[in-house]
């Protein structure tokens, strides 16, 4: 079979440069990947380190982001807040598409009541506002990383289930299902062979959309006191800390508020960017 | 249309109940007891018995979902645990905040939005389109918290133009509306510009240009009606993700709102607070949703027979 008798087209690379938001969103999403694997060798001190004589420095040569209530290095805590935030963005979208994906190709690919039951089930988890719906999984489960990124993952589940199963119907439609139906190849055959091999390039383009999502929820929770708790170094509740000295020291806020906004911004780059490159049906939308 | 309407009516109640539903076992997971929690620490176990038998909480958890909805359709939510007062009241009393709040922001966002965008349209590849594409992608990137912090910092601290915190005259309003608009702006301004990039590749609109009317007859009369549609869909689904944005905003800038309400009852574990407002705020989104498939019917009558 062609390349090209495939949904998504592979691009090549000089079309790729070519891409701007690829680029710079790949190379923001790079910087963010290397600090985190790099970060107690780049961090200029341990970002747990109290030393109250330097309490709320402003950024100078010794500190370059400035000091926090307790004396301890924002630089050293907004490199360290990476590593935080590549574990919202693998843990939570790795569970959304981990259950999200499997229910799409269920009611994609079986249709009928299954399809109803799963598509009523994904539509009011959808109708609750996806912050709040987190709000009230946190109040059950109590407040922590591992809680907080379980909200986010259920409100995300519905995403990757609606988009699926319509990747699944269009996919089921091709002459190459219709072949392998023909030859009286199993459905988890064609489910896991053909389905979901060329569902998997749309499906990294909303991760990589939904990445930046997740980041920002996960810092609104931890900076509303139910995600990550304090001394751990995340961005969302470094800014939360921040917050009572506004009115002296808005560097606390400052510099964790501008990783979030780069690294967001990285995301939503690369998202739109590989969008574009691998579907031009999508493009502008 | 009448048929149109009947038949979002008949779904409306079934998407409610399912809703009330869903809140109501969440908020029964809760870890605590809140026969315990109500009657107080220092309750005895035969007073923690006779409050569980007052709350129904001795009964099915099909009956007390049951008198759960019954009391719901009367507009009667219990009481809340720290102040003891109906929560209905408590809501009552933040919801014009929170109203006026969220409607603001939406108003500033898809005015300022749609003009942004169309202006980014008519002028395709300018420095005004770039500008405008700029500010989308960095506004739907920053944490409106945040957002909100720096601006108080500027604003409030050093220039001392508007106050820190409250919700008193209308300047108190100024730096909430601006934080929590940012991210809808942005996302409006992007979709606008798009759909009208879209619509004005369209036959009619090439039609008008050919009869020789004017630009700017050719964009707000034309193409700006059916470049909206997608608009619109998408203010309408940002009331909710506004509403959950609100959340923040009315915690940073003590806000007395619904959200600040549930962030406080989260704290306290106030679960009749929690259940109440989610419950307020989750029927508001679905039923602002249903307003905006009845506006977006009106503009676009195909719509009605999908």
């Amino acid at each position: 079979m062609k390349r090209a008798d495939r949904g998504f087209r592979k691009p090549t690379m000089p079309l790729a440069l070519r891409r701007r938001n690829v680029l710079i969103g790949g190379a923001l999403i790079s910087a963010l990947l290397l600090i985190s694997a790099l970060a107690p060798l780049l961090a200029p001190v341990d970002p747990l380190e109290q030393n109250l004589r330097h309490a709320f420095q402003s950024p100078s040569r010794d500190y370059p982001f400035g000091t926090d209530q307790y004396g301890r290095c924002i630089l050293s805590r907004v490199i360290h807040g990476a590593r935080i935030s590549l574990v919202e963005v693998s843990v939570a979208v790795g569970m959304a598409m981990g259950i999200g994906v499997p229910l799409g190709l269920t009611a994609g690919y079986f249709g009928g009541r299954t399809d109803q039951l799963i598509m009523w089930t994904l539509d009011i988890i959808f109708a609750f506002p996806g912050m709040l719906l987190a709000i009230l999984i946190v109040s059950v489960l109590g407040p922590s990383l591992f809680n907080m990124l379980i909200a986010i993952a259920i409100f995300s589940i519905p995403v990757y289930g609606r988009l699926c199963r319509n990747l699944t119907l269009n996919i089921k439609q091709m002459e190459y299902v219709e072949a392998a139906l023909a030859i009286g190849a199993k459905s988890y055959y064609i489910i896991f062979r053909h389905i979901l091999r060329n569902a998997v390039a749309p499906l990294l383009v909303q991760a990589t959309l939904t990445a930046g999502g997740v980041i920002l929820t996960a810092a609104s929770l931890s900076f509303l006191g139910l995600g990550v708790r304090p001394p751990t170094p995340e961005w969302g509740a470094m800014i939360s800390t921040g917050r009572s000295y506004i009115t002296i020291a808005p560097h606390l806020s400052l510099f964790p508020g501008l990783a979030i906004l780069f690294t967001v911004l990285g995301f939503n780059l690369l998202g739109d960017g590989l969008r574009d490159l691998l579907d031009p049906r999508l493009r502008g939308s | 249309m009448g048929r149109y309407i009947a038949r979002k009516l008949v779904v409306l109640p079934i998407v409610m109940i399912g809703v009330s539903f869903i809140i109501f076992f969440v908020v029964r997971a809760i870890p605590g007891d809140p026969a315990r929690l109500m009657a107080g620490t220092e309750a005895t176990q035969e007073q923690v018995m006779a409050m569980r038998r007052q709350l129904g909480l001795d009964r099915s958890i099909l009956f007390q979902y049951g008198v759960f909805l019954q009391g719901a359709v009367r507009g009667d939510l219990g009481n809340s645990i720290n102040s003891g007062m109906p929560v209905v009241g408590e809501i009552s009393r933040r919801i014009p905040y929170t109203l006026q709040l969220t409607f603001a922001a939406l108003l500033v966002a898809s005015v300022l939005g749609i003009s942004a965008g169309v202006l980014a349209a008519v002028y395709k590849h300018s420095w005004v389109d770039q500008g405008v594409m700029l500010f989308a992608i960095i506004g739907a990137s920053a944490a409106n918290f945040w957002v909100a912090l720096m601006a108080m910092s500027v604003f409030s601290v050093q220039l001392g133009w508007l106050p820190l915190f409250g919700a008193d005259t209308w300047r108190h309003m100024v730096l909430p509306t601006f934080s929590l608009c940012v991210y809808p702006l942005a996302l409006i301004a992007r979709m606008s510009r798009s759909s009208m990039l879209e619509v004005v590749k369209q036959d009619y609109v090439r039609t008008a240009q050919a009869k020789g009317v004017s630009k700017f007859v050719v964009y707000t009369k034309h193409a700006l009606r059916n470049a909206l549609i997608p608009v619109i869909t998408l203010v309408g689904l940002h009331f909710g993700v506004l509403l959950g944005g609100a959340v923040v905003t009315e915690t940073v800038f003590s806000w007395p709102g619904v959200g600040r309400l549930l962030v406080d009852a989260v704290r306290y574990r106030d679960y009749p607070i929690i259940q109440g407002t989610v419950l307020f705020t989750v029927l508001s989104v679905v039923l602002v949703n249903f307003l905006v498939d009845i506006v977006l019917a009106a503009m676009n009558p195909r719509m009605r027979f999908d």
